[in-house]
């Protein structure tokens, strides 16, 4: 019990030989007890795009996130499942401070994008939000042209120059967003007008269009219908060779299909962490086990 | 219809039922059968009560509306009788036209029209059936064309009140002489008048021309609307934009503690506080401390605007409050500071709930008289308003005003003037729709 345990001190740099040590522990030993909430797996990476230790978030008295600390790699998708209101999506919203918004909203510990510790003191939100974008729930274009939903971000960063910048700004980030060939000749048509599907790979559009280094998707996909879900998963794949992607999802099958290295929350608690295949083949804690297994959740 | 039908297809469910019927010989499906009688006459009750309300509503306000229009819409035209009037050189000159006396124009007119009245009484009567103000229209002409002087010309002029009442049938012949105001020799020459084809009634141009005035055919509302209109201008400049800004402030930057709290229930209070309490506090703020002019539709403005901020306010924190938050999120999440997210997102999506409030409170403000009142805006004022420190009137109050006046002519003057306002309130009304349904964007 205390040599798994072991594993959540900071190892990163033997992460990838101890992988599939890992996995090989994994399959003998006994699963980790339900009452056990220590993270097991392997959170940390070699190669960190954000760094996050012992954060907590507090809804006024409510403790909503327990002492979580976790990597997220570079170009890697990472996905955080877990039941409803383990605290995924406000661990998530802690990324590019959004829990800044929700009064009485308190978070501690520590979170480094590259160099940047995002919870200092002096550092801005609005360039902070530039580096790591968001795509939500439920897609949410600016009651708009599909053009000034994407153009929108570059306008207030000040990214282009000129319009035809802008416009090549903006049909690059349709283009990657995969939805170039169905809006082309309608840029001008409002964005609301669009499917579900296609609003929320404007949405895609629109937070790629300010260039972020990380982007942080709140089950994107839960609003859509399966073969509009597909699309969007394509989509991440291909953006991971451009982006660090974290994607929070109810769908396990997304989680395996989508991401590498995945992160199981229960109650606040970081319960396991692994990569994708190990999480679903062998997971270590009990908790993942019931969960993946549909025991509750 | 459709609860026929539904009938219609819960029976049918009844028979294919049977067989799942309880031991207790009455199935769920029986049981629902059962109830269901009683649930749609409820319904129905129910929907009726809606309807005999709307019903109610409707009636009182097709009485209240119907009594107006008919005593008021006699008002929109006026006698005028044909008089030839001499522009006799003996008493105009070029030299003294400010100061010639054109009433004894007027007056040698109507007795060119009947020579037998010989006695001072008569003529005196025989004045009376035209309007004072004929003197002014007389000189006016005068002033204008002086080539006039020395010929006769036929012109219409505008007939006295009394005239005018009894021409319209409010004074019945049948009452004796002495109980009206209209002798029977003057009603005598008023059928002469109109056998000759020198009476006839005209569009009321007058009502909307002039100013107020003590006689009723020369009263017009031009002076109360041009003073509802400078202090509604003063009101829309001044409670909108403040509005707007203590709505955004208190809904998107204002900590939520309890001095936010007391604001907002303070402001809320402030919302059902009697208008004549404002007018109290403009009396002594705006008139006493800070002297201002009185009776000013500056003074009203900034009386009505203390009035209505709180409903622009209500109305403006309910609007943005209404903003769906992931339009919100959406801008934040691209990097959007706070002010770009209100300005850019926010804002344009509660303009139009917003500009309802402002158009619901402005129509508020041109319906009130109370604080009017207490800042000097009753008085009897003739001159039109020409800027937002002369002496004003507002509608209601022309309203209140004639209302208050024995003169059979302002009963009808009065409902006039009540028609013209709720015609304005409805275009407000429409307009406010209107604006709603075109700035309104779906998401």
């Amino acid at each position: 019990m205390a040599a798994i345990l072991g594993t959540v001190l900071d190892m990163r740099d033997v992460a990838r030989e101890k992988n599939e040590a890992d996995a090989a522990v994994a399959a003998r030993v006994r699963k980790v007890d339900r009452d056990q909430r220590q993270t097991v797996g392997l959170p940390f990476v070699e190669e960190p795009r954000m760094i996050c230790r012992e954060v907590n978030v507090y809804y006024g008295d409510k403790h909503a996130i327990k002492n979580v600390s976790i990597d997220v790699g570079k170009n890697e998708v990472l996905a955080m499942i877990g039941p409803s209101g383990c605290g995924k999506s406000t661990f998530l919203r802690c990324l590019n401070r959004m829990n800044d918004t929700v009064a009485g909203c308190r978070v501690t510990g520590e979170i480094v994008l590259d160099d940047l510790d995002i919870y200092d003191r002096k550092v801005d939100v609005v360039p902070l939000r530039a580096r790591v974008g968001m795509v939500f729930q439920k897609p949410n274009p600016f009651p708009k042209s599909i053009f000034d939903n994407v153009a929108y971000g570059p306008k207030i960063h000040g990214l282009a120059g000129s319009k035809s910048e802008l416009r090549d700004i903006v049909e690059g980030s349709l283009k990657k967003a995969g939805l170039w060939n169905e809006v082309s000749d309608r840029l001008d048509q409002p964005g609301t007008g669009l499917s579900g599907g296609q609003q929320q790979r404007l949405c895609i559009a629109r937070a790629i269009a300010v260039r972020p280094e990380v982007i942080l998707m709140d089950e994107p996909c839960s609003a859509l219908d399966p073969i509009a879900t597909a699309t969007v998963e394509d989509l991440i794949t291909e953006l991971k060779e451009q982006y660090t992607i974290v994607i929070v999802t109810h769908n396990m099958q997304q989680a395996a299909r989508v991401s590498q290295r995945t992160a199981y929350f229960h109650l606040g608690d970081l319960v396991e962490v692994g990569s994708t295949d190990r999480i679903f083949t062998n997971p270590r804690h009990q908790l993942t086990e019931d969960y993946i297994t549909g025991r509750f959740g | 219809m459709w609860c026929a039908n539904t009938v219609k297809n819960m029976n049918r469910h009844t028979e294919d039922n049977s067989r799942f019927n309880e031991p207790d010989g009455m199935g769920a499906t029986a049981k629902v059968q059962a109830g269901l009688a009683a649930r749609y006459r409820k319904e129905r009750r129910f929907r009726l009560f809606g309807l005999a309300a709307i019903a109610a509503s409707l009636l009182f306000l097709v009485v209240l509306l119907g009594s107006i229009v008919a005593k008021g819409y006699t008002a929109f035209w006026q006698t005028q009788i044909l008089l030839d009037i001499h522009f006799d050189p003996a008493v105009l000159d070029v030299n003294n036209l400010a100061t010639a006396n054109y009433a004894a124009l007027v007056r040698e007119a109507t007795l060119r029209l009947f020579p037998q009245a010989a006695s001072r009484q008569d003529q005196r009567a025989l004045a009376k059936l035209v309007s004072t103000g004929v003197a002014y229209q007389v000189q006016e002409i005068v002033t204008s064309k002086p080539e006039l002087i020395g010929s006769i010309i036929p012109i219409w002029v505008v007939a006295d009140d009394e005239v005018d009442m009894f021409v319209k049938g409010y004074i019945p012949r049948e009452v004796p002489e002495n109980e009206r105001r209209i002798s029977d020799k003057q009603a005598a020459w008023i059928d002469q008048l109109a056998a000759a084809e020198r009476l006839r009634q005209g569009f009321n141009a007058t009502f909307f021309q002039a100013g107020d005035s003590r006689e009723p055919e020369l009263a017009g509302i031009r002076g109360a609307a041009m003073g509802s209109l400078f202090t509604l201008a003063v009101t829309l400049t001044l409670s909108f934009p403040i509005g707007v800004a203590a709505a955004v402030y208190l809904e998107e930057f204002a900590p939520k503690n309890r001095w936010t709290d007391l604001v907002e229930v303070n402001i809320n209070n402030l919302a059902a506080i009697p208008s004549i309490v404002f007018g109290l506090l403009g009396l002594a703020v705006f008139l006493d401390f800070m002297h201002l002019p009185r009776s000013a539709s500056l003074v009203g403005g900034l009386v009505l605007t203390l009035m209505t901020l709180p409903t622009v306010i209500i109305a403006s924190r309910a609007s943005l409050k209404s903003v769906p938050p992931s339009i919100r999120e959406a801008a934040l999440g691209i990097g959007a500071s706070q002010v770009q997210t209100i300005v850019h997102h926010v804002l344009p999506l509660a303009m139009p709930g917003m500009m309802t409030g402002a158009i619901i409170g402005m129509a508020r403000a041109l319906g009130e008289t109370a604080p009017l009142l207490m800042i000097g805006m009753v008085a009897f004022i003739v001159d039109i308003p020409h800027s937002f420190s002369d002496p004003a009137t507002a509608l209601p109050v022309q309203i209140y005003l004639w209302a208050d006046s024995p003169e059979r002519a302002f009963v009808e003057r009065t409902s006039a003037a009540i028609m013209v306002l709720l015609l304005l309130l409805l275009a407000m009304n429409a307009a406010a729709v209107l604006l709603r349904n075109k700035f309104e964007r779906r998401w």
